[in-house]
């Protein structure tokens, strides 16, 4: 069976794609390069741009520390979110209808906004530990992402099925965790990926909101970046890349199993 | 281990909104009681009200003398069908079945055997494996049944169990639901929207209206003996006639209907007549005629419809708009005058009403 595609179509969807893959292939190419400064094609091949980031320290650390803070606030916003979203939309009809509007508030305001007030509120004035306050900021523009997509696969859940379980005799938190969860498990999976791509390459709240001794990798990106023009800012920026499908890849193992096998 | 449900005086409330009013209802041991009534009468609020996933703001309910109105509902025991199945997607046939003994501690060997054995009943031994999703409508709703009776529970709950599921095997599946839970002897209340499908599976029907129950009894005599007007007019008697008696006279009485029309009754069919009251008559019990020297209602015929069995009028009378049946070997047309007479096997006599 062979069906006639419009050439423009054609067209269209490989231009579509070119733009969309087009700056990935570039930096990967300048990330490649053999060069002392930024050029694409690279010329000549090499992985000395990558070995570079980890004989500099501070990369070495902020690596460490925006993959720890990915993950805390990632896993915080989950444990937040998902009982906001069920409770968003188990009771829908009670509840207000700017209720739901509230928690997407976050992304709504100007990140830098958000940063700036964090900084003066919560750091200057609480003189909270920057540590604490980078995750803080970071658990609180996740959070909306989380939310809303965990929403967006409660909306197709039938409630009727949880209250199936209770009436067979399984206590209301015990039925959250056996039936529902399950249920929404694509919601989970996804909602762990979009919040931890957004944590991992945020500098709008994070530039706020680091400090002496405490940065994340894109910060250390632009302090990199403002003295020396050389293909770190490409091999770091690939690295991201590369940690990001990482983590879909482990989380679609783990997460996608482990919910399988119950 | 079967046991009689009661509620007494039952008050339900969404926000503001009054949904049940004051809702007394008795299920004895083994009965199978229906609610019948239009779609927002309040059924699934009866319902949910038993099964605890709702409070009532005043009254109580019992279930084999204990009292359930305080205890949440996984305490409650109650096996509860759903109209859309409410399966576990992520579950197979045989788990969803054994959902309700894993959580009374049953497992291993007890548990699949009686799975089996349940599953063996409903006929889908066959697909223990499968996902809910690949399942047809009728078959969802057997796993369903399955998953609620396995756990042998002392209250069995319907709430419109089969309307989802196309005609046929709508009739097929009230006969299996039936002949299960008359095998069992469990108690249950069946709601549904389907005159015919409560009448047909049910030891009695409670016909309920704007959160009321309008009137609970055996199916005969809903369908012969309505207590009031609006059970008159959900089983089909369509002509309600107000009128007053005029004269007494031994077995039968003369009683006089707007535009001063007069019509003979015999005492016998009907028992007592009080000097005030309605004449309901479902439209075979108005039989259409042109012979002018009968008596009866004076009529200007409209529309004729076929029913099969008999014509169908409407028919202009000086007691307003009324429906009557005609023979099929004298169909009458449009415009003629004729008169209605009332045939007693197909009319009943209710109590006048404030309207
Ligand atoms: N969650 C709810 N919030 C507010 N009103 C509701 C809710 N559920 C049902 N109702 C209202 O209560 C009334 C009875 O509903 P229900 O018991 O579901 O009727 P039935 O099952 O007989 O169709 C209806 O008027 C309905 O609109
Ligand atoms: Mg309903």
């Amino acid at each position: 069976m062979t069906r006639n595609i419009h050439p423009l179509l054609i067209a269209g969807t490989v231009l579509v794609f070119m733009f969309l893959v087009g700056p990935l292939i570039i930096v990967l190419g300048a990330a490649l390069s053999d060069t002392t400064y930024l050029t694409f094609p690279p010329q000549g091949l090499s992985l000395r741009w990558f070995e570079n980031i980890f004989q500099i320290d501070a990369f070495r650390r902020t690596i460490f520390t925006s993959l720890q803070i990915a993950l805390l606030s990632t896993v915080i916003a989950l444990i937040i979110g998902i009982p906001a979203a069920y409770a968003l939309n188990r009771h829908r009809i009670q509840l207000p209808g700017w209720l739901s509007t509230l928690f997407i508030l976050p992304v709504l305001v100007p990140e830098l906004v958000l940063g700036f007030s964090l900084l003066k509120n919560l750091a200057v004035q609480f003189n909270s530990p920057i540590y604490l306050s980078l995750l803080f900021g970071h658990s609180l523009i996740v959070l909306p992402y989380v939310i809303r997509v965990i929403s967006a696969s409660l909306a197709s859940f039938d409630f009727s099925i949880e209250e199936a379980a209770i009436s067979l005799g399984s206590p209301p938190l015990k039925t959250f965790f056996t039936i529902l969860l399950p249920n929404v498990r694509s919601g989970v999976i996804a909602a762990f990926i979009l919040a931890f791509i957004t944590s991992i390459n945020d500098v709008s709240i994070s530039i706020f909101l680091t400090g002496p001794g405490l940065s994340t990798l894109p910060i250390q990106l632009l302090a990199h970046m403002e003295q020396f023009f050389d293909p770190t800012v490409a091999s770091v920026s690939v690295l991201l890349m590369l940690l990001t499908v990482a983590v879909m890849a482990v989380v679609e193992r783990t997460l996608g199993l482990t919910f399988l096998a119950k | 281990m079967t046991q009689s449900l009661t509620l007494d005086s039952i008050s339900a409330h969404y926000g503001s909104t009054q949904v049940l009013e004051n809702l007394s209802l008795a299920v004895g041991e083994g009965e199978l009681v229906s609610l019948l009534g239009a779609s927002g009468c309040g059924k699934t609020t009866t319902l949910r009200l038993v099964a605890g996933f709702l409070q009532p703001t005043s009254g109580t309910i019992t279930l084999g003398g204990r009292d359930l109105t305080r205890l949440p509902p996984h305490q409650r025991d109650i096996g509860l069908v759903f109209q859309n199945y409410a399966l576990f997607p992520h579950l197979s046939v045989a788990d969803n079945v054994g959902f309700g003994l894993k959580q009374r501690g049953i497992s291993g060997d007890a548990k699949t055997k009686r799975v089996g054995a349940m599953l063996d009943r409903v006929g889908l031994a066959h697909l223990a494996d499968r996902l809910p999703a690949a399942l047809s409508g009728g078959q969802k709703q057997r796993v369903a049944l399955a998953r609620a009776l396995v756990i042998e529970p002392p209250l069995l709950m319907f709430d419109e169990p089969l309307s989802n599921l196309d005609a046929k095997l709508r009739i097929d599946m009230r006969v299996e639901i039936r002949q299960l839970q008359r095998a069992n002897g469990t108690t249950s209340v069946y709601v549904t929207h389907d005159q015919e499908e409560a009448f047909s599976i049910s030891d009695r029907v409670a016909i309920m209206h704007a959160g009321r129950i309008m009137q609970l009894d055996t199916p005969e005599i809903l369908y012969q003996r309505p207590a009031n007007a609006f059970v008159a007019r959900f089983v089909g008697f369509e002509n309600l006639i107000a009128m007053k008696v005029v004269e007494r006279d031994g077995a039968k009485i003369t009683a006089e209907m707007a535009g001063g029309i007069r019509l003979t009754l015999p005492l016998e069919q009907f028992g007592a007549i009080p000097d005030s009251f309605i004449l309901a008559c479902r439209a075979d019990g108005l039989q259409v005629t042109d012979n002018a020297a009968m008596e009866g209602i004076p009529a200007t015929l409209g529309l004729r419809t076929y029913l099969g069995r008999a014509y169908q009028y409407q028919a202009e009378t000086p007691a307003g708009a009324l429906i009557a049946n005609g023979p099929l070997t004298r169909p009458l047309d449009a415009g003629v005058t004729a008169k209605l007479v009332p045939v007693p096997e197909q009319c009943t006599i209710l109590a006048p009403e404030a309207v």
